[in-house]
């Protein structure tokens, strides 16, 4: 080396066997001076041990409250090309499925416009293009929007929607976790592209139990796959697994959760009881040949995941036991709109729906909503007794009572 | 002007012929071996290589992908939820090939089955505002140092890793195997000319979630009870005048056991088990060494089939701790909303 290198501790993050995010952004740094400049001040980070990003104005593109997110450092004098450096969120198809034309035309735009350096995607679900000066914003827009793609949320409104790989290549799919995701995401453009809310929602889609989304842990409105009658079980299938050595009483049996399953290891049949079965999708996980769902497929909905920020984590909770998931979905977005109403009606800014519920109280937010309370809800009743009575039912109770005959 | 509310674009027309032809109708899939499923339907079977990627990736490392998938796949592949590139073939004398070139371009192909996937992390320092640490160098340093796990299959279930790089937690972290999370630890210093300038007082004063701030009227700004702040920086969210960054205080919390399927057990959050480890970059050595101490403590001890939080709750949270060597502190006992439930409510414990 004759020159020593600018960005030493970077450099050391370039060998290993993963591939190295920082190869990555030298890569484009060779045509974008954006990029030239992210390094520099990433450089300056791993030095310094702290961000150098801060606050903007807002900023945006024609018609969109959402989409983009303001950055700008605060070393523009030494770093000038990230001195404005905004991130677009770009909406993908669903299950993330491409096809090469698509992802160069997509690439072709932003090293027109940007600094050629892209998320493969943001967690939300996005196509992330990382930094571009204020002025390029429209224009990269207008050029995306020609080619027919379009902007996902930001802020406080729907974020992007998004969904497992579903039918696409899962037999495990209760529902048409692609199409819904697709369709939902049209159908509330307004709200994911105009924010009005208290804060973001999110809603996300796994098509069973599995969960590859992680629908439970931070959606809002959580759609999971599931079926309502019994498993169907191969009997043939079932000693075939055996032969081949999977021992099923060790394996499947007694991992159970709710016992629910019999095996009888002399006539080799598996036998479930459907009444105590949660679905759980652990059999059908290990034996999925021989174990299948039942017929009668839909989902729950759930309520109200988020992370810790701010009233700690929530995981969300049955709101819909069971719900047909078939087009044009009316069912459930009429629900969702009721539940955004409700939301935008008591939330506080800030509050997540969860927390809202939680702070309200779920009775509340059921007979709000026009939702019966059942035992599916909650892992077990209150132990308290304190219940905050509506005095109306009371006051309907007793005219009840006086117009009985005697 | 340009179309608005476009949406996204219809997956449809990217969907390989056998997708299309079995769409709906797959019966069952295998795992051919790490990074290799194949997925069997009436019309016939697909192959998926995985391999992981960066997350953060320029444009001519997409086109290079795209030179693999239009040499084998004609043209089709798809990304997980977790960074990796999916490569879809109908055609199982494709499979090599692709794993060769990938193996030529760097990326790893593995990440099925009972491996570790690729870890879901934030921005950090490449483009957050409020990181307490950077999230893609130490992503990179753990997955170096635990390649071995990507590319094999021989853990006792799946293992997903999560980092965030701050406390609010982005990409759930709160329910990861384990959860590398980066804390500040000090209270906002307050530039009380920037408060004054850019923030909305009252906003300022109601986000704080545990009560710290309150309005100072006489210099139109805002002070802290040091005592009740927990340091989540929401308040820098909402003024640039908090200053929650400090280079010298800020570390590392590694969290455990969290899930988010049903599969047995129900969804998990992550419990903090390492309350601070050091900020050390580029290659942050405090946290690989303790991510893979639990890795290797859970492969060795848990039975086939746990995952590791079922496993922790399977021989305790106190056998956890006393297995692994891990110091248990006071740091470690919830006294945030939610602590009650935690607090054992019986003698029966293991010593």
């Amino acid at each position: 080396m004759t020159e020593s290198s600018k960005t030493p501790q970077l450099d050391e993050l370039e060998s290993g066997p993963w591939p190295s995010f920082v190869t990555e952004i030298k890569r484009a740094a060779e045509k974008s001076e954006m990029s030239a400049d992210l390094l520099g001040l990433l450089e300056r980070s791993y030095h310094d041990k702290i961000g150098h990003w801060k606050h903007g104005g807002i900023v945006g593109v024609k018609g969109y409250g959402g989409g983009v997110v303001g950055r700008y450092t605060d070393l523009p004098e030494e770093f000038p090309n990230v001195s404005e450096f905004h991130t677009m969120r770009i909406a993908a198809p669903s299950g993330w499925f491409y096809d090469t034309d698509a992802l160069r035309e997509l690439c072709d735009i932003w090293e027109r416009h940007g600094s050629g350096i892209t998320n493969v995607h943001g967690s939300t679900g996005d196509l992330i293009f990382l930094g571009t000066k204020t002025e390029e914003l429209q224009p990269t827009f207008d050029e995306l929007s020609e080619a027919g793609y379009d902007l996902g949320g930001s802020g406080s409104d729907l974020r992007s929607p998004s969904c497992c790989v579903g039918p696409g290549r899962c037999e495990y799919a209760c529902y048409d976790t692609l199409d819904m995701c697709y369709d939902i995401t049209n159908e509330f453009q307004d709200e994911l592209h105009r924010p009005m809310w208290p804060y973001k929602s999110k809603i996300k889609m796994s098509g069973c139990a599995n969960d590859c989304v992680a629908a439970a842990a931070r959606a809002d409105i959580s759609v999971i796959g599931t079926w309502r009658d019994a498993l169907t079980i191969d009997q043939d299938e079932v000693k075939r697994y055996a032969e081949g050595g999977l021992p099923i009483r060790e394996a499947v049996v007694e991992k159970c959760p709710t016992r629910c399953l019999r095996y009888d290891q002399e006539t080799g049949e598996l036998t479930v009881n459907a009444d105590e079965c949660t679905r759980c999708m652990h059999c059908v996980n290990v034996m999925g040949r021989a174990v299948k769902q039942g017929k009668e497929k839909g989902a729950t909905i759930l309520l109200g995941a988020k992370s810790t920020i701010v009233k700690s984590a929530f995981m969300s909770w049955v709101l819909v036991p069971f719900m047909k998931m078939e087009a044009p979905y009316d069912e459930f977005k009429d629900l969702v709109n009721r539940i955004w109403d409700w939301w935008d009606e008591n939330g506080k800014t800030r509050e997540r729906i969860g927390e809202t519920v939680y702070r309200i109280g779920m009775g509340k937010f059921l007979r709000d909503v026009g939702l019966e309370a059942v035992p599916q809800m909650v892992y077990r009743p209150r132990a308290n007794p304190y219940v905050f009575w509506p005095q109306e039912e009371i006051l309907q109770e007793a005219a009840g009572q006086e117009g009985e005959p005697a | 002007m340009a179309m608005i509310d476009n949406g996204p674009p219809d997956f449809r027309q990217y969907l390989p012929n056998i997708i299309k032809e079995n769409y709906g109708k797959w019966e069952y899939h295998e795992h051919v071996r790490p990074g290799v499923l194949k997925h069997v339907g009436p019309a016939g079977e697909l192959y998926s290589v995985r391999a992981g990627e960066p997350r953060l990736m320029s444009v001519d490392a997409i086109r290079d992908i795209c030179d693999v998938a239009d040499e084998f796949c004609d043209g089709h592949l798809r990304f997980t939820s977790r960074n990796n590139i999916e490569f879809l073939t109908p055609d199982e004398s494709k499979v090599e090939p692709i794993i060769e070139r990938c193996q030529e371009l760097g990326y790893p192909v593995g990440g099925t089955h009972h491996s570790l996937s690729n870890i879901v992390h934030t921005q950090g320092w490449v483009h957050c505002h409020t990181p307490a640490s950077d999230a893609s160098g130490i992503v990179k340093a753990v997955m170096d140092d635990l390649y071995e796990y990507f590319v094999t299959d021989e853990l006792p279930n799946k293992l997903h890793i999560a980092m965030a790089c701050c406390l609010n937690m982005c990409g759930a972290a709160h329910c990861s195997d384990i959860s590398i999370v980066a804390i500040h630890r000090t209270v906002p210093r307050i530039d009380h000319d920037t408060v004054r300038k850019t923030s909305e007082i009252p906003s300022l004063v109601a986000c704080c979630p545990t009560g710290a701030i309150r309005p100072d009227p006489k210099i139109k700004s805002v002070s802290v009870v040091d005592e009740r702040c927990m340091y989540c920086g929401n308040c820098y969210t909402m003024s640039p005048g908090m200053h929650i960054m400090d280079a010298e205080n800020d570390g590392l919390a590694i969290m455990v056991g969290g899930k988010v399927s049903t599969a047995r057990t129900d969804p998990s959050f992550s419990r903090m088990v390492i309350p601070f480890l050091p900020n050390n970059p580029p290659r942050w050595p405090e946290v690989t060494e303790a991510v893979r101490h639990i890795v290797e403590v859970w492969a060795s001890n848990a039975r086939k089939g746990e995952r590791l939080g079922e496993w922790i709750e399977r021989i305790g949270w106190e056998r956890f701790f006393s297995i692994s060597g891990i110091p248990f502190s006071d740091k470690l006992i919830d006294d945030y909303i939610f602590s009650r439930e935690t607090f054992r409510t019986s003698s029966a414990f293991k010593f």
